[in-house]
């Protein structure tokens, strides 16, 4: 017979691995809506946000209810903790989907059909498979799995580097193409600030199952 | 439930968060000056059906007044806690509610009470029958000193069950209902006194909810016990509810919070606060009731 926290802990559960993977399709629809080039896919995007938002605050009402009612200890106070910060995560990275899908529609706005001067697709499906591995992690509370997506930050982190100078050096190159390249910088930018999000999310997920704090000083 | 003992202040320690004595309009003040103060009930539990409607009562231990004008529900089907600092009423007003208190020769009453509709203080009212209508479960496990079968099938026989087949059936439904079945199965014969004290305690869960009872009361169920039969107790009221409206006692503010749909915050004889439990635990109305679940008095 399931405890009343237990219940707690599942639905807790439950409900933030659906919050994960609609925010996770914000992202992928984003992401699309850029390469291909497409503002009615970049509009719903824009347009589904709120959504996440209620979602969001649903689910911090019920971790607040669980810590205040159920007194949870240990891994169950661990897990909640980390569902009230991973909660925050994810609409913060849905956010940054709706400001990747906004670009998408300025880029068709301005007619941009120039080539991108750094491999966002790279980057782009870097980011689709953190995003995708870290809800994975959270079904699982699979730290190993969270360890493996820190890795990937790095990369992203590199990419979004090189971004920058790409962008500044083909704006020297032809001024005029100034405004679309600035919106290739930005969503750069904010798949770059997904990662973040996600990393803080693999880290939460490490510090579920393992107690320790796992920010600022890993190797 | 002493008038002589009662603080003359209330002393409340400073929020941390504020800085400032969450007293409210000084409520507990005016309370332990005797001044009645109106209770303040939720929205939300004023809709509800109840099973119980506690109605302006009052009680007299002598000279000492214990509760003063008493009103509030107990919605059918859910947990609804007591909670407040000892001398509070709370127990007093539970045993109220079937009659216990008739016991004291020094109790006089005002008000009343009525279950499903029908008055407990009616002067007419067989007391015997009234009780048959509640279960009361004890701060100390009570068994009898017979079978673990026969505690439940005992207080049927004297009301009249023969029907070896029916009761049989009883015992091991209010044994499976008290989720103490698949424990004692095997040695329903052995003496009750020889479980631990936590299985005592659901054995008389078990009895009481043996002659299906409109309400349950119980009075501090788990002060006797360790954390893994509270733990117990704690499961079995999370799922009898639903089926069972009830009562429960409790100085454990914790447990108050784990196991009850809504909480009645009491002090000095007077109801200060009553509401869902999740609304009390985390934004209650008022300052005072903050301030004794965050521990700052009382």
């Amino acid at each position: 017979m399931p405890t009343r926290l237990e219940k707690k802990v599942q639905k807790l559960k439950a409900h933030v691995i659906n919050l994960g993977d609609k925010v996770e399709k914000r992202v992928e629809d984003a992401i699309r809506a850029v390469l291909e080039r497409d503002p009615v896919l970049g509009r719903e995007v824009a347009e589904s946000d709120r959504e996440i938002d209620l979602f969001e605050i649903e689910v911090e009402e019920d971790c607040l209810a669980c810590l205040a009612l159920d007194q949870p200890v240990a891994m169950d106070l661990r897990f909640v903790v980390a569902v009230l910060k991973i909660n925050n995560d994810l609409e913060r990275i849905a956010d940054l989907a709706v400001n990747i899908a906004e670009q998408a529609e300025a880029l068709h706005r301005l007619g941009a059909s120039g080539s991108v001067p750094f491999d966002m697709a790279e980057e782009a499906q870097l980011v689709r498979g953190m995003m995708k591995d870290s809800v994975d992690a959270l079904v699982g509370i699979d730290a190993p799995a969270a360890r493996r997506i820190l890795t990937v930050d790095d990369q992203i982190d590199a990419i979004h580097m090189g971004a920058y100078d790409s962008v500044r050096e083909a704006i020297e190159q032809d001024p005029s193409r100034t405004a679309e390249l600035l919106r290739y910088l930005s969503i750069s930018r904010s798949l770059e600030r997904i990662a973040d999000h996600v990393t803080n999310i693999a880290e939460d997920i490490i510090y579920t199952v393992s107690g320790e704090i796992f920010r600022h000083n890993r190797p | 439930m002493n008038t002589d003992n009662k603080p003359a202040r209330a002393v409340i320690m400073p929020s941390p968060v504020t800085g400032e004595p969450l007293d409210g309009e000084g409520r507990l003040e005016r309370i332990a000056r005797g001044e009645i103060v109106p209770s303040t009930v939720h929205d939300s539990v004023r809709k509800k059906e109840a099973t119980l409607e506690i109605q302006d009562f009052n009680l007299w231990y002598g000279e000492a007044r214990a509760l003063y004008d008493i009103s509030m529900i107990v919605p059918k089907g859910q947990v609804t806690s007591l909670i407040g600092p000892s001398g509070c009423g709370k127990s007093t007003l539970l045993r109220s509610v079937n009659r216990m208190n008739d016991l004291i020769d020094s109790v006089r009453t005002m008000g009343d009470m009525r279950l499903e509709g029908s008055s407990i203080y009616d002067p007419n009212v067989d007391v015997i029958e009234l009780r048959k209508r509640m279960g009361m479960v004890f701060q100390k496990p009570n068994p009898f000193p017979m079978s673990i079968y026969e505690n439940i099938a005992y207080p049927l026989r004297i009301d009249g069950e023969r029907n070896k087949k029916v009761l049989d059936e009883v015992v091991e439904k209010s044994l499976r209902g008290a989720a103490l079945w698949d424990e004692v199965k095997d040695r329903l014969d052995q003496s009750a006194l020889g479980m631990s004290g936590g299985q005592q305690q659901r054995l008389c869960i078990a009895r009481a909810i043996a002659a299906e009872p409109e309400v349950l009361l119980m009075d501090e169920p788990c002060s006797a016990l360790d954390p893994i039969a509270t733990g117990k107790i704690e499961a079995l009221i999370e799922q009898l509810r639903g089926e069972y409206t009830i009562l429960i006692v409790t100085h454990n503010m914790q447990q108050a919070a784990r196991a009850s749909d809504y909480t009645a915050f009491m002090y000095l004889g007077q109801l200060v606060e009553f509401g869902p439990t999740d609304r009390i635990f985390q934004r209650p109305m008022l300052e005072e009731t903050e301030s004794y679940i965050t521990g700052r008095f009382g």
